[in-house]
């Protein structure tokens, strides 16, 4: 077997100029790849972690229909403290859930006391929502007096900078707010602006932030309840299974009329930004489909010319009693070997461009957000994966060249005189 | 028994409408240890004989026995089997390796045909790169040999391995006088030392005269 990889290599090296070049363009499908993946994922990992971390959270559950009507933040689709209770009696059981917090979601009027404009607003539960958002802050802007620990009092309002700008408003200035509850009365509550907000992509990413207690009053809820239930696992990469697990059960409760109460969606399907997911996940794939036809091609031609040039010495192996199956291995040896040292070369290029740019920190902008860095990461089971894919196509494309090299006859192959 | 029997062996090639006999009704019979050479024309059918003694080739009709076999019922994978088993090849072009060195190019039969073991390898290759009298050209590589020397090893290649029988179509048409009577006497002095049975054929006459047994094809039939 040793012996069988030396000759592979000698034979390789006999033509150095095509293997180098073979080696680079093989070398370099890789390279590209690996940069490309660690570039895109990490922009990836690092736009969900904003949208989850600061903003959505990682799931939601609301009222059956309630996403559908999104746009017009319907009132009427709320959780009663039953259901709601029904809801945390379920999370509790589950020892993947890390967090859960209740939200109301309202259009207001805001008053400054001489304009009015139009507002959304995120109505929470401050201790709880932190759980859910860690980075819920992050985005924030208070008064530099206040106690950070403090995200939210009752009776202060968060409001968008863009609004704060338009309505000339401060932090500490006084405000009106006014909204009509789900039966149509009007309600108008005295508020303080305590900070002021960041937008960030998506619908709600322009949200203003109240207190649940406020919300409650102001909306008028003789008993309080709310509109969706955000939640936060310990492991964001088992949002898929846990969603199943939980939307199964969630299904099982049924209203009077015999349909579901409840829906529950995962971050994807609420926000815009994970058709820009499924984008980087789809130009990876044709990076790497593109890689895999780069390595199918030169392999293949490389080969085709190793067989076709040394068909007397394949004549000479096959007459002094070397089997078929020996004379095959040989040349599927040479095609593997020549992915090997591409994919440990491509390897190495290809990691040292990640660390090259981790400490050169590539900065950009997204959406009103700029000086984001992106510190692009590996993981290794994909490092395997590109490797193990190149190995695999190698030996494929030597497949036909090395085949047609054992079935070679040694009178033809050797030659008449 | 013979080593080689052939019995009423023609070997019949079609091109197209036209039939090309290479070998018409030859019988024939060679005996262990002998030093046998076919000699005649260019196109008389040498090459296509030793190709059916070497089983690199089935005759059309007839039938050939080696060391007891009936070889032209064999199959591809059976006659490279035998080949590597009972039979040695020396070639008119040399036919080295040119990635492995004289060493390993004695070493190929041993380990990619016969499986040998390491330690047995060693001595089986020094015997006989010694006896080729090549002992200190052994790690050159092909390319950094004459003519003369490369023949030497491949003598050494067709005899590592013990075989019974060596093939040789014109061994010596790519050599100078010298190393052509020098070649052949070698293999007669292997042949003397191991008692290998060497067949082999050439037109050239000086090589003929060091034959014991020669047999002369025209057109395809033993005169
Ligand atoms: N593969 C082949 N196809 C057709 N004709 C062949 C083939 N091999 C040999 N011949 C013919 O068979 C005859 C004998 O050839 P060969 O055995 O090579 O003769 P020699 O080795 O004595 O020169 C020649 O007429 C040659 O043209
Ligand atoms: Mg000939």
């Amino acid at each position: 077997m040793i012996r069988i990889f030396k000759i592979a290599l000698r034979n390789l090296l006999r033509y150095k100029r095509r293997t180098i070049l073979t080696s680079l363009l093989i070398t370099l499908g890789i390279v590209l790849v690996i940069l490309f993946s660690g570039l895109a994922g990490s922009f990836k990992t690092m736009m969900i972690g904003q949208i989850t971390d600061s903003n959505l959270s990682q799931m939601q559950i609301h009222k059956k229909g309630y996403v559908s009507s999104i746009d017009t933040m319907p009132l009427n689709l709320t959780l009663d403290t039953k259901r709601y209770k029904k809801i945390e009696d379920l999370l509790s059981s589950h020892s993947e859930i890390k967090a859960w917090a209740p939200r109301i979601k309202l259009n207001a009027m805001l008053s400054n006391f001489t304009d009015t404009t139009n507002i959304r607003l995120n109505a929470i539960s401050p201790e709880k929502e932190v759980l859910v958002c860690p980075d819920v802050g992050s985005r924030m802007t208070f008064d530099e007096k206040r106690d950070p620990g403090i995200l939210l009092n009752p009776g202060e309002v968060i409001i968008p900078e863009k609004l704060a700008k338009g309505m000339k408003l401060k932090i500490g200035d006084p405000i009106v707010l006014v909204a009509n509850n789900k039966d149509g009365s009007v309600n108008g509550l005295n508020f303080q602006v305590a900070g002021i907000i960041e937008s960030i992509l998506g619908p709600q990413g322009k949200e203003g932030y109240m207190h649940i207690k406020d919300a409650q009053e102001l909306l008028r809820m003789d008993n309080p309840e709310m509109i969706e239930v955000a939640i936060r696992l310990h492991d964001f990469d088992k949002l898929e299974k846990v969603y199943a697990v939980l939307s199964s059960k969630l299904a099982k409760f049924i209203n009077k009329k015999g349909m579901p109460e409840f829906e529950i969606h995962t971050w994807d399907q609420l926000s815009p930004f994970s058709n820009i997911a499924k984008m980087i996940d789809f130009m990876t794939i044709t990076m790497k489909i593109i890689m895999i036809a780069i390595v199918l091609i030169s392999i293949l031609n490389v080969m085709m010319m190793s067989v076709y040039e040394r068909v007397r010495e394949i004549g000479t192996m096959s007459a002094i009693g070397t089997s078929p199956s020996r004379i095959m291995g040989l040349f599927l040896a040479e095609g593997l070997l020549l992915g090997l040292i591409s994919s440990i070369v491509g390897n190495i290029i290809g990691l040292s461009g990640i660390f090259v740019l981790n400490i050169y920190k590539i900065s950009f902008a997204f959406g009103r957000q700029d000086n984001l860095l992106l510190a692009p990461t590996v993981n290794i089971t994909e490092l395997l994966w590109v490797s193990g894919i190149v190995l695999l196509i190698s030996v494929f494309a030597s497949l036909q060249p090395a085949y047609k090299a054992s079935r070679m006859e040694p009178v033809d192959a050797l030659g008449h005189v | 028994m013979a080593l080689v029997q052939i019995e009423n062996v023609s070997k019949i090639y079609q091109t197209g409408d036209i039939e090309i006999a290479a070998l018409s009704d030859i019988n024939l019979s060679i005996e262990k240890s002998a030093f046998v050479s076919f000699v005649g024309p260019s196109g008389s059918g040498k090459t296509t004989m030793l190709n059916m003694i070497g089983c690199l080739d089935k005759p059309t009709h007839g039938k050939i026995l080696v060391d007891g076999k009936q070889v032209d019922s064999f199959n591809r994978q059976k006659r490279a089997a035998f080949r590597g088993d009972v039979i040695g090849f020396i070639f008119q072009s040399f036919n080295l390796f040119p990635v492995l060195t004289a060493y390993e190019n004695i070493e190929y039969p041993l380990v990619m045909i016969k499986d040998e073991p390491a330690e047995k390898r060693k001595e089986m290759i020094l015997t006989v790169l010694d006896s080729v009298g090549m002992l200190n050209q052994k790690d050159k590589f092909p390319d950094q040999l004459s003519g003369g020397q490369k023949q030497r090893i491949a003598v050494a290649r067709a005899l590592v391995t013990q075989p019974k029988l060596v093939m040789a179509d014109e061994p010596t048409a790519n050599l100078d006088k010298t190393s052509s009577i020098n070649v052949i006497r070698l293999m007669r002095d292997m042949k003397d030392k191991f008692g290998t049975t060497f067949i082999f054929s050439t037109h050239d006459p000086r090589i003929m005269e060091e034959a014991e047994i020669t047999h002369t094809l025209v057109d395809g039939k033993l005169s």
